[in-house]
Formats: structure tokens, sequence, C-alpha cells
């Protein structure tokens, strides 16, 4: 296994800059997600390590060594495809063995190496068959056995989920994590399914037009987003924001918008004269928007709303609030039973509330 | 209700009626001139110009295939032909299936300039080319040769098999050469182990569309070829049309025995011809 080590990348596509001083370390046998929209770079940055694109500026080291120049096929890393990219002429086991063959390794370990594949992944019964008589789930395991077999430095996977359906993606998603943990491999693993990230992840790598906008664990980019942009993509519902104005009252920092008047504790955000006049977002999850709840120390005071829309999950409800011209959403334990259009009373959660400064995005609370 | 589906039902019957009745149509107009010169090739020599429309005439014989065989040179024109196509298609084929590639998977200066240009080559009547490639050959001193006609031949097919490989790859996902790049393999290796055997279908009718033209040409032999023994069969059948005779019952016969070499070429080709090669690769 290795480290992979991005410094400075930057992509340009003629004038289009795709990628623009990505700077990341992946260390060994870590599993590493790297996350964003359509269009951010993250398949880029992927397929330059793999040495599928050029690298217009920077370097990509794998185990300290540069391979910027080097040829795919000597960087000792395997890839799976998005679309499996399966070779259709060949049967699951050529496909699984076609690295091995042209490395010209002796027959017997190519065969023991793709026996031991094909154990893993649950492919035994599979390996004379062509990839058109396998299902969409099946496809995907020869993809990753055929990563497996090479014992590779690195194993990439670009976006390798995204074509299954919602529950075969969530049992694909538990044998990849398994694998890793059998295989304890260095894994860069691209996607734009935030769900996957979160689960997967060792480390999660969010990224926007072509900058690497956080680099944490989970739980602390969902914790504590750098900016706005991270604030808003990790987290399923999306985060609730509030934009407003700060201002000091009796030493106490308020934060007021257009619906809601609060005042923000010291521990959200430090007690400091500038911040008197400042614009801000105030950012709170779902789950943090508190309804009809006794309140407490740890709680903003109560804010009086109307209740929209009840979307019931099964064990939660998602509710649709409207607070003054603001909307919320607020998700509680399921059959939160009280009828649209009914004045609902909320309060949030202090201890995970998020202060953003407007004019920048950056996170400015704890 | 009843009387609604017996109604679409004919309706169905009477257009399955149309579609089969247009399609034995054109078989027997296609079939009807081969039957037509089968029946003379096997008549007897007095009977040549008869009017009997019977496809098995009275008295049916080969001797014209036997005189053909053996008074003239046909085997060795047929040779001759046979030997000039099957180098004229597997060098177009090998030239248009590479070109293709470069204009399928690499930018390049001038790219979409050089297919308009191959493109706009195909609207040159074949006539007009004579002369320049008449030049050419000459130039080249290969007047007379098997090497003069194979290079005239293959030039001259290989835009639209360039179009037409070019066309397939652009159908084959890129990320098959990718995986196969990361798998070890070269560019080239890419191409020769992944691209050309998911190509088969393409290069089959590339190589088809080569073999058909060189074999069945006659112009640009009429004007590279001048002596008997380097003729192609078109240029030796031609020489059994007399000014004042024509043997037609041999004229026919070889028109027979030509088609074949063709017939033998399509049938084995046709295994190759099938589509949907690609299937089951990416997701679908």
């Amino acid at each position: 296994m290795a480290t992979v080590q991005f410094k400075k990348i930057i992509k340009k596509f003629g004038d289009n800059l795709v990628l623009n001083g990505v700077d990341v370390d992946i260390k060994d046998h870590e599993f590493v997600v790297i996350v964003g929209p359509s269009g951010c770079g993250k398949t880029t940055l992927l397929r330059m390590l793999a040495g599928l694109e050029e690298v217009t500026d920077g370097e990509i080291s794998i185990d300290n060594l540069v391979v910027n120049e080097l040829h795919p096929s000597k960087r000792e890393i395997a890839m799976v495809f998005q679309d499996y990219a399966l070779y259709p002429h060949m049967t699951v086991e050529e496909n699984m063995n076609f690295a091995l063959r042209l490395r010209k390794m002796p027959k017997a370990e190519i065969d023991a190496r793709v026996a031991e594949a094909a154990n893993i992944l649950q492919l035994n019964k599979f390996l004379k068959r062509m990839p058109k008589q396998l299902s969409g789930g099946q496809r995907q395991r020869v993809a990753i056995g055929r990563a497996i077999v090479r014992k590779p430095k690195v194993f990439l996977f670009d976006e390798p989920l995204s074509n299954l359906d919602a529950k075969l993606r969530e049992e694909m998603r538990v044998e990849i994590a398994k694998l890793y943990q059998r295989l304890n491999a260095t894994i860069i693993y691209v996607t734009h399914d935030q769900v996957e990230a979160m689960t997967l992840a060792g480390r999660i790598v969010i990224m926007n037009h072509g900058i690497v906008q956080q680099v944490g664990s989970p739980i602390e980019v969902y914790r504590k987003p750098v900016n706005l942009f991270v604030a808003g993509f990790i987290g399923s519902p999306t985060m609730n924001f509030l934009s407003g104005k700060l201002s000091i009252a009796d030493g106490v920092t308020v934060f007021s918008s257009e619906s809601v008047t609060l005042p923000i504790p010291a521990f959200v955000l430090p007690q400091n004269g500038t911040w008197d006049g400042r614009e801000v977002v105030l950012g709170i999850r779902p789950d943090d928007v508190l309804v009809e709840h006794p309140g407490g120390e740890k709680c903003s005071g109560k804010i009086e709303g109307v209740l929209e829309v009840c979307e019931l999950l099964g064990h939660r409800e998602n509710l649709y609030l409207k607070v003054g011209s603001q909307r919320l959403l607020a998700t509680v334990e399921a059959f939160f039973n009280r009828s649209p259009g009914s004045a609902v009373s909320l309060c949030f959660n202090y201890q995970n509330m998020h202060v953003f400064a407007k004019d920048t995005g950056q996170r400015i609370s704890e | 209700m009843k009387k609604k589906i017996s109604a679409a039902a004919k309706k169905r019957y009477i257009r399955h009626l149309l579609i089969h009745a247009a399609i034995i149509a054109v078989a027997v107009a296609c079939v009807y001139p081969l039957l037509r010169i089968l029946s003379v090739s096997l008549r007897p020599g007095d009977k040549l110009f008869s009017m009997d429309l019977s496809i098995i005439p009275a008295g049916a014989t080969f001797s014209s295939y036997a005189r053909l065989l053996k008074d003239t040179m046909f085997l060795h024109w047929l040779w001759n032909s046979l030997l000039i196509t099957l180098a004229t298609s597997f060098i177009g084929v090998s030239l248009a299936s590479t070109a293709a590639y470069a204009f399928s998977r690499f930018r390049f200066p001038g790219k979409k300039a050089g297919m308009i240009l191959l493109l706009s080559s195909q609207m040159i009547p074949a006539g007009m080319l004579i002369l320049p490639l008449f030049l050419m050959i000459m130039k080249l001193k290969l007047m007379n040769t098997y090497l003069g006609m194979i290079i005239a031949y293959s030039v001259s097919s290989l835009p639209f098999s360039i179009w037409i490989l070019k066309g397939y790859y652009d159908t084959i996902p890129r990320s098959l050469e990718e995986a196969a790049l990361v798998d070890g393999t070269s560019q080239v290796g890419a191409f020769w182990r992944i691209i050309l055997p998911l190509s088969t279908p393409a290069l089959s009718i590339a190589f088809l569309f080569n073999f058909t033209t060189a074999w069945n040409e006659y112009l640009v032999a009429r004007v590279v070829l001048f002596s008997a023994k380097q003729y192609t069969w078109t240029l030796g059948l031609f020489e059994l049309q007399g000014q004042f005779i024509t043997q037609w019952g041999m004229f026919a016969a070889g028109s027979m025995l030509v088609t074949i070499p063709v017939l033998c070429v399509f049938l084995y080709s046709s295994k190759w011809l099938i589509s949907g090669l690609t299937l089951g690769s990416v997701k679908g």
C-alpha cells in the first residue's frame, strides 16, 4: 500500500480552469472519499492520479515518487470505473485476469488470485459468463474483482455505485466497507453522494469549483463545516440557513433577521466587539430545530411558527415550517400529530449552531 | 369490442401482405437477371438465342463452363483478381482501421477538415479519377503490375472505410481503453486488444466493401493492365466479347463463376456482422 500526495494541482481544459491548486495528503491504508457536486473537478483529480489526464501544473506523488509523467500502467494503481468498463468480448475470468496476463504472470498464480478475488466477491459461479449475462451489481463486482487481483498500491473508485438502484447501492456500499476492512488498502473514492462519503470515508475531501473546501473526518465536516458550501453540502436533509445581522446589546451578541431575533451564547460565538453590525448566516440542521420542546439551557427562546407540510419518512418526520417570511425544515420523531396550518413553537439547539460570515461564507462560530 | 379487434387484425394482415408483396417483388427483381444468366450458361451452343424462359433449359449442359475453363485463361484471370482483391482488402482495412482510430480518439490540427476532405473525395465520379490514377501509376512505374492495381484500389476505398470505422469507434466507450491502459497496455495495445476485437462488425463491412469494389472493378484495370497474363476476370470476360461474335454461353458461365468467391466471403463474414458486441461492457 502507499501514500498519495497532490501538491498545488492545477488543471486547465483550454481556458477553463478545472482544478485550482489542490493540496491533499493521503496516508497509507487510508480510505479517502472525494466528494462534491457535478463539475467540481473530483473525477478529473482521480483521472490525473490514474494517468488518464495530464497535469497542467503541480505534482502528484505515489509513495513519494512523482508520477506526473508515468504511464498509467506503471503507477501500480487499479481503477473501478463509473460505468464498470468491463471488456465485453472477454469472460468474467478473462476480465479479471487481463492485467495479470499482460504482466506474463505464471498461470498458477493468476488462477489463485482470480479464485481468491472471486471468493471474496462471490463471483465463483459467474467466471465463465460474459459481462452481458450479468446484472448491474454483478458487473460492478467484476469491476472491483479486476482491481483486487492486481494487488495495487492504491485503489481508485470513480463513482462506482452511481449506476445502481437504491437498494443495490446500499448493499454494495456495505460490501465496499467490508472489502476495505479485509484489504486494509489505500483507497481513493470519488462520489457526489454525501451519504456514501459519510458512511465509507476515514477522511472526506470536499471540493467545489476545483478548490478543496475542507478535509476532515466525516464527523468533523458534519459538526464543524468550515464554510457555507460544506455546511449546505454535507448532511441530509440540508441545513437551514437564516441571514441576518449581529448586534451587541448589554454585552450579549444578538442575531436578528426579519423573522427571528435570538441571543447567541458565548460558547457558540465568543464575545467580540467586532461582531456588532456584522452580516452573518446562521446554520441549524433540521435535527436541531426542536419543535414543541420544553427548551432548556442549551436552547434558544421560543419562536412561533406555522406548520406548512408534514412528510412522514417512517421513524422520522420532516416538518416544513414558516417563521415570518423564513422557511425552516425540522426533523422530528414520527407521528407529529398536527395538521398543516397549525401554529407551533420551536427553538434552536445552541450546541449545534453554526455562524458564517455572509461576505466570505467562512465559519466564524466555534 | 370483438368486432373492433377483428378490424385491427384485418388491418394488420393487409399491412403484412403489402410488406411481403413489396419484399417479394424486390427479391424477384434482384434474382431474375441472375437466373437468366444461369439459364444462358446452361444452354447448349445452338440454343443461345432461344426465347425459352425456363431456368433450367432443355438439354442443359455444362459445356460452356468446360470450354471457358479449358480454352481461355479464365482461371488465371480469376486468380489475378483474387490476389489483387485480397491484398487490397487487407491493406485497405489495415490502413483505414488505424486512420479511423486516430480520427476517433485523438485531437490534432486539421481533424475536421480531414474528415470533410475524405467525404468530399467520395463525391468525385470514379471516371474522373482515371486520368490522375493513370499518371500516378505510370510515374511510379507500376503499369501492368499487381502492385499498381492494389495501390489504386486500396487508396480509392479508404475514405469510405475510414468513415464507417470512425463512426463505429465513436460508439465504443473510451473507458474501455482507459481500463486497459490502467491494466497495463500501451495505447497501441488497447487498440489491438480491445478496440479491434470489438469492431469486427464494422471491420467486416469495410472488408466486404473493399472486396466487392476491387473484385468488380473494370475501369481502372482497363487503364493499368494491358497484357492478357495480368488481366483480372473483368477484363478477361470482356475479351470474350468480339466485334462480330460474342461467346454468350462462356460469358454467362464466367459471370456465374465469379459470384462464387463473393458469395463465400459474404457467408463467412456474416458471422462477424453481429451487432451489439459491446453489450454489457458499461452500464446499460
